[in-house]
């Protein structure tokens, strides 16, 4: 089942003179891990924008072509309607979060949908449970790192139970252990709970081997989408420059001085690894 | 030469952020400060320039005290180039916002002339110079700080986090400019977390937790030692990943680069296979 | 910036952490009240005394103390032009009353910052946002408050990076006459309010993505309920509100010169 679809969707913002947005098409499958990528300026966070309505209703601007999500056009139902279905989480923690106490962080949006309070309380805690945060609950944001402020913000959309999770940019201000533990949360999200999640990263090297799904973009356009291992085993990614996992490089690199590893691509050292141990071993 | 000499500092709030540091950067030398957020990474380098004094210790930049003297006489030797450029951008041109520090420094009018025109096109901003800073993209904003410190050509360049936020092409243009600064011989010195990017260059690594120095050495040396990396939770690189799983094969331990990994790999494997 | 700390709110659970904020902000207007009342030494002696149980039974003595310690400039003022003012008054005698009177007057501001302080310090901004809404008033309101307490912090870090970027760049704060002074801080300023534009664009994306303004009837995870601790202290706070009302319509406080001649 197709969760999210664009055709054609064009977008410029107000003002702006160029569109941002090209010709996008795209489909993203109900419990996929998508993996959105391209260099600066290539307006991955534009598209995140209009899945959950932020375009047109909150920027405005010129919106043009068809986008549904989960089943709504996003054009005809507002933000906070889009917001029960799709959680949107940002690149600054530090922007997401308002309240004094982690709690009441996570809970702000259950409290905008009014939901009742025992209820409220049940998801909140269930929420702050699965990001793993649940003993900082009573914290104040100030008083936690920002790997933790990220995974409260990861925790405040998840209350909301929505069928998707888009991540822009999510690990940027981290260091790589903290986005480390991000990413593997998202998994989770993902394998166990069946949550579709669109990811925008540019660091492949900690995200691709989850990814079943990736779509490089560039200008505003999309100029490759499908399987991980095809896209970025294929030479003409890489002329893209979008930053290829130090594993498939060197996995194309040893094929190229003739030593073939095998048909599947690796995307992770784990994976390289293997392939080059299976590689000796029948000659043992 | 900065010579960091068993400083300690605290902050008012009581927060121990250094602990009996001490080392020494010579000329000439690219260094690259590593460790976890809130190892104290930033609060070091802010002792380079004098924006921080050692509660405990010396720092001596060019054998001058930096306690003795202030932060604008210790700025023209010491350039430091922020995370954020939006916590330095200010001025309606890019032209303006470089010339700046040109104007506090107290150069001569036509020096300053010279020398913004020689950062602008050294950053490739030329078609910029009448645009406002805050029109630019963020990559380009970046750049237009880092323009706006080389301006008045400083011997020693610390530049905080320089690879975030930034796309792989972005990175390597950093790569290729550092490596081009390292030809003139100025001293640089990076904070980061980006432990590809260190990997790609190979400078001196200072590995810091807690506010101590747990490790000082060249970077395929500290880099590919993965017992003091889990100790001050950096994760090791790739390649050294790859390498660490592949303990029969009996490869050297420390390889950082891929392309020496991939010589190795086929010199070993070749001998395998055949 | 030490007032500011002793109004800086700081996560412990106390009785009078504990009290609901709407019956505490009750008893510190009731104080306010009572030193706007008097204008002699004795009974704002009293005012400032009664608090002393509350500071101690919060635990809050250091805090309360810094922020008293914080007023001594303002303090100092108030003193002197009350002396001054005085002074020239009654042309140019200086009476035992007269410094009273300025000891009293700086004694009040010392009260009402002594009292204000308590009350920030034990009660979390979460609590007092919670009690605003409770007053009717709009949640925009309340939301305001808290989200403003929240980003104080963050702003006063962001102005000591931005204050060491210019700095790092040659900058002199303190270099040149007043107005060269404060043309000083325009690189300071700017990137400062950019940034703050920035970033309420980020924080209203935030919200609209949390469903802000989904329903009128929105609800929220904590709850105000009266405890016994709130109605002692409003019979206590009942009892100092007729005391002080009683003692200013019929009793004639007596002057310290007065009282200690009396006394003698």
């Amino acid at each position: 089942m197709v969760i999210i679809e664009t055709k054609n969707l064009s977008y410029t913002y107000p003002g702006g003179t160029k569109p941002s947005l090209n010709d996008v098409s795209i489909k993203i499958k109900a419990g996929e891990f998508a993996l959105i990528t391209g260099s600066s300026g290539s307006r991955k966070t534009t598209i995140c924008r209009c899945f959950n309505g932020l375009i047109p209703h909150f920027y405005k601007g010129e919106l043009e072509g068809e986008i549904r999500v989960a089943d709504k056009d996003t054009t005809k139902h507002p933000t906070f309607e889009m917001a029960k279905e799709v959680g949107l989480v940002f690149q600054n923690p530090e922007n997401q979060l308002f309240a004094l106490s982690i709690e009441k962080d996570v809970a702000f949006g259950l409290e905008n949908l009014g939901v009742p309070r025992e209820k409220m309380r049940q998801r909140v805690d269930w929420a702050l449970k699965l990001a793993g945060i649940y003993d900082l609950r009573e914290r104040s944001p100030h008083e936690i790192s920002g790997g933790q402020q990220q995974r409260v913000a990861i925790a405040a959309v998840l209350a909301m139970q929505p069928k998707i999770i888009v991540l822009d940019e999510p690990t940027s201000f981290l260091d790589p252990l903290s986005a480390k533990k991000i990413f593997e949360v998202i998994h989770d999200l993902n394998r166990k709970l069946g949550i579709t999640v669109v990811l925008v990263e540019h660091r492949l090297d900690l995200t691709a081997k989850y990814a079943d799904h990736i779509i490089i973009m560039d200008k505003g356009r999309v100029c490759q989408d499908g399987n991980p291992r095809t896209i970025l085993g294929a030479e003409s990614t890489r002329l893209i420059g979008v930053g290829i996992p130090k594993a498939t490089l060197l996995f194309q690199m040893l094929a190229k001085d003739g030593l073939k590893l095998g048909s599947v691509v690796p995307l992770s050292s784990d994976e390289i690894a293997q392939s080059l141990l299976e590689a000796i071993k029948p000659h043992d | 030469m900065i010579e960091v000499q068993d400083v300690g500092f605290t902050y008012p709030s009581g927060v121990e952020a250094l602990r009996g540091v001490a080392f020494t950067v010579n000329n000439g030398e690219f260094i690259a400060i590593m460790g976890q957020n809130g190892a104290g990474k930033t609060t070091l380098v802010k002792h380079f320039n004098g924006l921080l004094k050692p509660s405990i210790g010396r720092v001596l930049v060019d054998g001058i005290e930096t306690k003795k003297t202030s932060v604008a006489s210790l700025a023209k030797k010491v350039g430091f180039v922020f995370q954020n450029p939006d916590h330095q951008l200010f001025s309606e041109t890019v032209e303006e916002e470089i010339a700046f520090a040109l104007k506090n420094f107290g150069f001569e009018e036509e020096t300053i002339k010279k020398r913004v025109t020689w950062a602008l096109s050294f950053l490739e901003l030329k078609k910029y110079r009448k645009t406002s800073p805050f029109m630019l993209s963020g990559g380009e904003r970046k750049r237009v700080a880092l323009a706006s410190v080389l301006a008045w050509n400083p011997e020693i360049l610390i530049l905080d986090e320089p690879t975030i936020g930034q796309d792989y092409k972005q990175k390597e243009k950093l790569r290729q400019f550092i490596l081009q600064m390292q030809t003139q011989e100025k001293t640089i010195v990076i904070v980061t977390h980006d432990v590809e990017f260190v990997a790609e260059c190979n400078p001196r690594v200072l590995l810091m937790t807690e506010g101590r120095i747990v490790a000082d050495g060249q970077g395929k040396n500290i880099l590919a030692n993965p017992e003091v990396l889990a100790k001050s939770s950096v994760v090791p690189p790739q390649v050294v990943q790859i390498f660490s799983r592949l303990n029969e094969l009996e490869l050297p331990k420390n390889v950082i680069d891929l392309y020496e990994a991939k010589d190795l790999l086929l010199k070993k494997l070749e001998k395998r296979l055949r | 910036m030490s007032v500011f700390d002793g109004l800086k709110y700081r996560k412990v659970s106390s009785p009078i952490h504990d009290l609901d904020p709407r019956i505490k902000f009750f008893y510190v207007c009731a104080i306010f009240v009572g030193a706007i009342l008097f204008w002699t030494i004795l009974p704002l002696l009293i005012l400032f005394a009664i608090q002393i149980p509350f500071v101690l039974l919060a635990g809050v003595k250091r805090e309360w103390l810094r922020s008293l310690r914080g007023t001594i400039f303002l303090a100092a003022i108030i003193f002197l032009t009350n002396l001054i003012v005085r002074y020239f008054a009654s042309g140019g005698a200086l009476l035992v009353t007269d410094l009273e009177f300025a000891a009293a007057m700086t004694l009040r501001f010392i009260v009402l910052v002594g009292s204000f302080s308590v009350f920030f310090l034990t009660t979390s901004p979460d609590h007092l946002g919670l009690a605003l809404e409770r007053t009717r008033m709009p949640y925009e309101f309340s939301f305001a408050f808290t989200t403003a307490v929240r980003f104080v912090p963050v702003l006063a870090e962001e102005a000591q990076t931005i204050m060491d970027a210019q700095k790092a760049r040659g900058l002199e704060l303190e270099k040149g006459n007043f107005l060269k002074r404060i043309r000083n801080y325009i690189p300071v300023l700017v990137p400062l309010i950019v940034s703050a534009i920035r970033r309420s664009l980020e924080l209203a994306e935030a919200m609209e993505s949390r469903a802000w303004g989904a329903t009128k009837k929105r609800t929220n995870l904590y709850i105000l309920r009266l405890k016994q601790g709130d109605f002692i202290l409003f019979v206590i706070t009942i009892v100092i509100l007729m005391v002080t009302v009683y003692v200013r319509i019929y009793i004639d406080v007596p002057g310290l010169s007065q009282f200690l001649s009396g006394v003698s």
